[in-house]
């Protein structure tokens, strides 16, 4: 008895992991169509339109170009590190969204099925575990590279990650404090409860969270470990085929996940605005509810990755000195600030 | 240094004021330009559906005309090709024979007719030249090709559809294929 019921939590287990990482991959895939349509529109342009009805296929076309291109790996480069840097790149993008609660509860064979891969207690910290593993990609993509251009790229985006890390962490401890809790799900769920997202509480440490956020994601106007003027390519310079294919897509998918992650931490992840979710359960069932709040996590993930591209191409890259100075000398401070203040509040209101 | 005219424009520069280090509010209103930029006409059209008309005075790839039986109008009188400021234009003479009266408008016609379409400049002098209505500028443009030789245009690159055996082409190449059309519209309605 007790063997075939985890068999059936290993398939549900399974399955919701099959599901998360193909959803990942194909929103990645259409993000990089929207990215280019974005900035089209935001440019007075039309944007890709020539493949299939309003370009829908582009993405297709590209993909097909990276996998048929030639598969170049550099005569003097560590072949094993080489090979390594980019399959490290996307595990590491991919394995964030195991702590992410896409949804409430499914409820289906009988059994109730938490669309959840792992609600773990310490989920904040894996993730931040995992976000630092992604410096690795980049270090050794561009160490492996054995081109002095990809090697500053490789420690300007480790330097930056590192930095960027700290002010992060800071600010979600002023956020901690106020849920009591690591665990993503009770973060949701409190939201939830109390009927206030934490971005109201928190304004100023998601303020400086979104903003580490585009620092981690090498996004503009953080993208200096491939600044295209300055170092030609960046950390994946020497990469051809599908190995670039995996560095561009890794640097999707982390926006994906760290959109998810926003609005889970500071938006009420799937949380309905405006609705009790417990009385609406009631009404038309729990499926239905739980579906419908997963849908509202997409759109609000959907309106972070807008947000993404909308920067992108309005605001300049930082020079380097200027982004270190941000993030040392005003984030850091600022969110040391934050959490002081959020924890005197907190002890004022529990006198 | 004394400046040599009135014109100079002498630059402050103050340091930035509490709101402009804080950046975030100039990054707002940047990123509110750039979504303004979003519900703005954009001034590209796609190509190869909808093309862009041409003015009434469009001088593009030339054309060699034949009267309404579909006889050659050309009586190879060079004056074109004397007209012709890029000398673009070269051609060579032949005398109508009997049985051929049905092609050719009048005694002499070009045997040869060549247009070098990387010469050509695209003036019109030649189509002012002509006496014998014989050759006009289109509104088309020489596609693109790989080889010199390919732009050298001969005479069955030029001549203009036969209005007896090919109607429809021959009024399209005028550029009257839509009028004709609405006019035979037109014509049936009044039946």
């Amino acid at each position: 008895m007790m063997i075939a019921v985890d068999i059936a939590l290993f398939l549900e287990k399974f399955g919701l992991i099959v599901v998360v990482i193909l959803a990942a991959l194909g929103i990645a895939l259409y993000t990089t169509f929207a990215e280019r349509k974005v900035a089209g529109i935001i440019q007075d342009r039309r944007g890709p339109n020539r493949a299939g009805p309003f370009g829908l296929l582009q993405p297709l076309a590209d993909g097909v170009k990276m996998i048929m291109k030639e598969e170049i790996i550099p005569l003097t480069s560590n072949k094993w590190l080489f090979i390594l840097g980019p399959n490290l790149a996307m595990i590491t993008a991919m394995m964030t969204s195991a702590v992410i609660p896409w949804g409430n509860k499914l409820e289906l064979f009988g059994r109730t099925i938490d669309l959840q891969i792992a609600d773990i207690n310490i989920g904040v910290l894996y993730i931040f575990g995992v976000v630092s593993m992604g410096v690795y990609g980049i270090m050794i993509g561009g160490w492996a590279s054995n081109n002095k251009f990809s090697l500053i790229a490789a420690v300007r985006g480790a330097s930056q990650i590192i930095s960027y890390e700290l002010a992060m962490g800071l600010s979600l401890i002023a956020l901690l404090m106020i849920t009591g809790s690591l665990s993503t799900k009770t973060i949701v769920e409190q939201q939830m409860a109390n009927g206030v997202w934490n971005v109201v509480l928190q304004p100023l440490g998601f303020l400086i969270f979104l903003i580490c956020a585009f620092a981690e994601t090498n996004r503009t106007p953080f993208d200096l470990p491939e600044a295209e003027n300055e170092l030609n390519f960046g950390y994946h310079q020497e990469y051809s085929s599908m190995k670039l294919g995996f560095y561009l897509f890794a640097e999707y998918i982390n926006m994906i996940m760290s959109s998810a992650l926003m609005a889970t931490l500071f938006f009420g992840g799937y949380d309905i605005p405006f609705v009790n979710e417990v009385t609406l359960s009631e009404k038309w069932g729990t499926n239905i509810v739980t579906v419908l709040g997963t849908l509202m996590l997409l759109t609000k993930i959907v309106a972070f990755l807008f947000l993404f591209m909308w920067v992108r191409w309005t605001i300049p890259r930082f020079r380097y000195d200027q982004l270190m100075d941000l993030g040392w000398k005003k984030l850091i401070p600022l969110a040391l600030i934050n959490m002081l203040v959020t924890g005197a509040v907190i002890l004022w209101l529990n006198k | 240094m004394q400046p040599l005219t009135n014109r100079v424009k002498v630059l402050e520069q103050k340091p930035l004021n509490f709101m402009e280090r804080l950046y975030l509010p100039n990054i707002a209103k940047g990123m509110a330009i750039t979504f303004g930029h979003m519900f703005k006409k954009r001034p590209t059209i796609n190509y190869p559906e909808e093309k862009r008309p041409f003015s009434p005075v469009f001088r593009g790839l030339h054309i060699l005309n034949r009267d309404e039986e579909g006889r050659e109008n050309c009586t190879a009188c060079g004056l074109c090709a004397v007209a012709c400021p890029a000398e673009a234009i070269t051609m060579e003479a032949a005398e109508r024979k009997k049985e051929e009266e049905h092609l050719y408008r009048e005694e002499k016609y070009a045997a040869r007719y060549e247009i070098n379409m990387l010469r050509c400049i695209f003036c019109g002098l030649c189509e002012e030249a002509c006496p014998k209505d014989a050759i006009y500028l289109t509104e088309t443009f020489a596609p693109a090709n790989f080889t010199r030789e390919s732009f050298i245009y001969g005479k069955p690159d030029l001549l203009i559809p036969n209005p007896k055996t090919k109607p429809e082409e021959f009024l399209a190449a005028q550029g009257k294929l839509q009028e004709h059309k609405v006019n035979m519209k037109a014509a049936k309605n009044d039946q």
